[in-house]
């Protein structure tokens, strides 16, 4: 055998003290510098629309007639005679804008700082639940179907089938069948974001259960479970203690493009008019509001839009940095 | 004062000036060049009894002309024939069931043919050939026959009295075709005969010189034309395609297209594009109204499928005071800003138009937020349990309230929420995509016409000047339930005995004068009673260029039906 296995190298490596196999990974993705501005950004932001309502605690939903369309307070900085690519002077001065609303209002004189703090807070939640909901799911189907091969067959025939279902129409038929009663006992809000949240976690599991279950199926001919079977291991606890551990980073990979998926599939149902009511602000929806005056008012369109992104984005390179802080392989080079 | 004097004069003369220039545009066919229209959608073929869209119908009218058809102000105006028939001159018969079209001697067609009445035959054949597909079928519903005493007489029969018999050969949608042209192209053979359909002959201002479907349309001056001096222009270039924002742009801002056709952009849009100075934004208005429904069935859920938004009444949108109180605290004026500029006005009406039939009884200009308050309190809708929302035995203001995706409805929802929350309700939004809303999907429980919903809203209008079969939709027949597989036009599920005994005399009424004051009254007991709050009277806005004159946007017919009279405004 010429291949070393990642556990001999790992074991050779001089150790100055004994470290828990959590601190490595720690260390490993503190050496990642996209994973560590990501990791800020995305508490920063959870936090920001956690708290911030109660810093900035303007209703989101006011509407004020006579204050609408101010522009945001940083429009000065814009502002020059000598060129015609800013804003002249005299057109600064029709516009409205202070402190009062420092990112502007919309078009019917809602708060958009407002609006983007509750927004966030929706779109965040609906993100991490129903991505935690698609892991669940596509963890659980994954390895039952590459443990048990009975089972793997009709596991992966029933992925490929729901792969396979238009989401659109689907969307439909579950918001008219469950939408009534969910609205009845949980109240419109509440009900739709459990609903959003089962549809969305419901729709977007599969690509996890089949990388889950190609990398089970991988494990199961290693020499190590061949041992630990050997020495009697019953299979539940051969799934938590062996399998599962080993799959992990895929499975945080898949998570964290999950949660980027999420949110935007919320903004696309809410947008259709399935989602929550119109006038509950998501980043989502704030976007697609403000395509229409993205001309004469690009900010209304640029805050959402970056809020999406970067959160998006400092996913994906928390996601990358995990993915390297937890394979062994790489781990310590 | 001799400068006072002075200025006084060139005043005067500032404003003795636009008079001179209508003056000027009097002169010989053809002396204005060229003028160019854009219709973002693209015409595909010229005969409007093979095509329902009103684009097609409305480029065919360049060209094909009715007996009669509406001016600008809904009016009934004679076209080809000397007078409109009437039972007062003798045109229609007493007892309602024949109607006699008189036509003008003299006119041509444009391949210098007579026009006879013939052709006004030929053409009722051609729309009921049993074979044919005629788009426009519905204008000759009830017709018996069209016969043809002498070469200038029509008369048109039909199988019970009509009291508006004003349907065959009468606006842009039914106009005459030439029987020699289209002899051979009677029933299955009709859409075979590219050429005819392409390049029909009329008796209109234009005739075609080329016709690529979907693109451009190239039209000249008809020498044949039965005015003296018109058209003036030599030419037309009628290109299609686009969007509204390009059709837009390049009237008011570029200025490479005289006439732009149906804008259907924000007021703040619209006004960017006027700043650049090269055109302006005109606006008709027809019946189109933005209003909201109330349901006057119980829309609970935990009711079964045959009783939801079937059975009455409603739990609390049965009490006057609680409809009126919510209409009275809508600020219209807001809405037509916000919603529509100058494609809106204010209207308390179901029926807002032509002028002759909208009732004046009500006024809801102005919002009160207070007299709202003082109503509910009044009849005993009160808040005694502090959660915010009014209450009476045990029945909360809560309401569900749903209408189609689109972003000025969404933005009249969160106002009206916040208004009626003002005066102690609770207000839940929903909307729904507009194909589901609107697509009458028996299946789906969020079409408009199950209603599950307390208010829902959306627009409608009517074709023509004549109310009567929009009236129709108030009857209490008309309510959609599982019986009728959820059709129906009664959407608020109205229901009284008076309305309906009214309307029964407004069928067999033909007086014009007594049926717009029926029209009138039939309005205001659907209005006051829990019909609907009418919110804002929308029109159809277009767009000219600065220097084209004679423009009367007509939303009763084809948009351009008087394009003959148009003309180049000469600025120096």
């Amino acid at each position: 055998m010429t291949e070393q296995t990642p556990d001999v190298i790992g074991e050779s490596q001089p150790r100055g003290k004994e470290r828990s196999q959590w601190a490595d990974v720690w260390r490993q993705f503190r050496s990642h510098k996209g994973a560590m501005m990501g990791a800020f950004v995305l508490l920063f932001i959870t936090f920001g629309v956690t708290f911030g309502p109660y810093i900035w605690d303007i209703d989101p939903t006011k509407l004020d007639i006579r204050n609408k369309d101010w522009r945001p307070i940083y429009m000065p900085l814009f502002s020059c005679s000598w060129t015609d690519w800013c804003i002249p002077p005299e057109s600064l001065e029709r516009m409205k804008y202070g402190w009062a609303h420092p990112l502007g209002t919309d078009n019917l004189g809602r708060d958009v700082l407002a609006t983007l703090i509750h927004g966030g807070r929706v779109s965040i939640a609906v993100g991490w639940v129903a991505m935690a909901l698609a892991m669940i799911i596509g963890t659980a189907i994954g390895v039952a179907s590459g443990y048990v091969k009975k089972l793997d067959g009709l596991l992966m025939r029933f992925t490929d089938l729901v792969l396979a279902l238009p989401l659109l129409p689907l969307l439909l038929v579950i918001m008219l069948l469950f939408r009534d009663t969910l609205r009845a006992s949980f109240g419109p809000e509440l009900g739709i974001f459990i609903l959003i949240v089962c549809v969305i976690g419901a729709t977007s599991w599969m690509q996890t259960a089949r990388i889950v279950r190609a990398d089970i199926l991988a494990l199961k001919e290693r020499e190590f479970i061949l041992a630990a079977r050997s020495i009697g291991t019953p299979p539940l606890k051969m799934v938590t203690r062996h399998l599962l551990p080993n799959v992990l980073s895929p499975i945080m990979v898949s998570a964290t493009l999950g949660l980027a998926t999420a949110i935007i599939t919320e903004s696309a149902i809410s947008f259709l008019g399935l989602g929550f009511p119109s006038d509950f602000p998501t980043w989502g929806k704030l976007l697609f509001d403000a395509t229409d005056r993205i001309q004469n008012f690009p900010e209304r369109a640029i805050w959402p839009g970056l809020m999406i992104s970067l959160v998006v984005l400092a996913v994906n390179y928390i996601g990358d940095g995990l993915r390297d802080a937890l394979d062994p392989r790489i781990r310590g080079r | 004062m001799k400068l006072k004097t002075a200025l006084l004069g060139a005043a005067a003369s500032c404003a003795l000036a636009p008079m001179a220039f209508a003056e000027a545009h009097e002169g010989e066919r053809g002396r204005d060049g060229n003028v160019s229209i854009i219709y973002w959608q693209a015409p595909s073929i010229m005969n409007p009894f093979l095509s329902g869209g009103t684009k097609d119908v409305e480029a065919a009218s360049l060209v094909l002309e009715p007996l009669a058809r509406y001016d600008e102000t809904g009016n009934l105006t004679p076209w080809l024939v000397e007078e409109v028939p009437t039972v007062e001159n003798g045109g229609v018969s007493e007892d309602l069931t024949t109607i006699t079209w008189k036509i003008t001697p003299g006119i041509l067609w444009s391949d210098g043919t007579p026009f006879t009445s013939a052709d006004v035959k030929f053409t009722y054949e051609y729309c009921t050939h049993p074979e044919g597909g005629c788009a426009q079928l519905t204008k000759f519903n009830g017709v018996s026959s069209v016969e043809t005493p002498d070469e200038h007489t029509v008369v048109v029969t039909f199988e019970q009295p009509t009291p508006f018999p004003y349907g065959p050969f009468v606006g842009g949608e039914s106009p005459i075709l030439q029987a020699a042209q289209f002899a051979d192209c009677m029933g299955a053979k009709a859409p075979e005969c590219t050429d005819a359909n392409f390049n029909p002959v009329g008796t209109g201002g234009f005739k075609v010189v080329e016709f690529k479907p979907n693109d451009v349309i190239t039209f000249e001056a008809n020498d044949n034309y039965r005015e003296e001096g018109k058209p003036a222009f030599a030419s037309i270039t009628f290109k299609g395609g686009g969007d509204a924002t390009a059709a837009g742009r390049a009237v008011m801002e570029t200025g490479e297209f005289d006439y732009a056709w149906n804008l259907q952009l924000a007021p703040d849009v619209i006004s960017e594009m006027e700043a650049a100075g090269k055109g302006k934004a005109v606006a008709g208005f027809g019946p189109l109204l933005e209003r909201i429904m109330l349901n006057n069935t119980n829309p609970d859920p935990a009711l079964g499928p045959d009783e939801r938004s079937v059975v009455r009444p409603h739990p609390y949108l049965s009490d006057p005071a609680v409809y009126k109180a919510m209409s009275m605290a809508i600020d219209r004026p807001l809405l037509v800003e916000v919603g529509y500029g100058q494609a809106g006005k204010v209207s308390c009406n179901w029926v807002p138009a032509p002028p002759a039939v909208v009732s004046t009884t009500f006024d809801c200009s102005t919002q009160d937020i207070e007299g709202a308050k003082a109503m509910l309190e009044e009849a005993g809708w009160v808040d005694s349990n502090g959660d915010g929302v009014r209450e009476k035995d045990g029945v909360e203001l809560k309401m569900l309230y749903q209408t189609s995706t689109n972003a000025v409805r969404q933005d009249f929802q969160a106002l009206i929420k916040d208004w009626w929350e003002q005066i102690g309700f609770e207000v839940e939004l929903r909307n729904v995509d507009s194909s589901v809303f609107f697509g009458g999907d028996p299946g789906s429980p969020d079409t408009f016409q199950k209603f599950y919903a307390d208010v829902e809203m959306y627009a409608n209008t009517f074709n023509g000047t004549d109310p009567q079969s929009y009236l129709g939709n108030g009857t209490c027949d008309k309510a959609p339930s599982p019986a009728t597989q959820w059709q129906g036009e009664n959407i608020s599920r109205f229901c009284s005995e008076e309305y309906d005994e009214l309307y029964a005399k407004l069928a067999v009424t033909a007086d014009a004068a007594e049926r717009a004051e029926i029209a009138k009254q039939l309005n205001d007991i659907i209005v006051s009673n829990g019909g609907m709050i009418p919110l804002v009277h929308r029109g159809r806005l277009s767009a000219h260029a600065n220097s084209l004159g004679g423009v009367k946007l007509n939303v009763w017919d084809s948009e351009i039906w008087n394009v003959a009279d148009w003309y180049r405004i000469k600025t120096n």
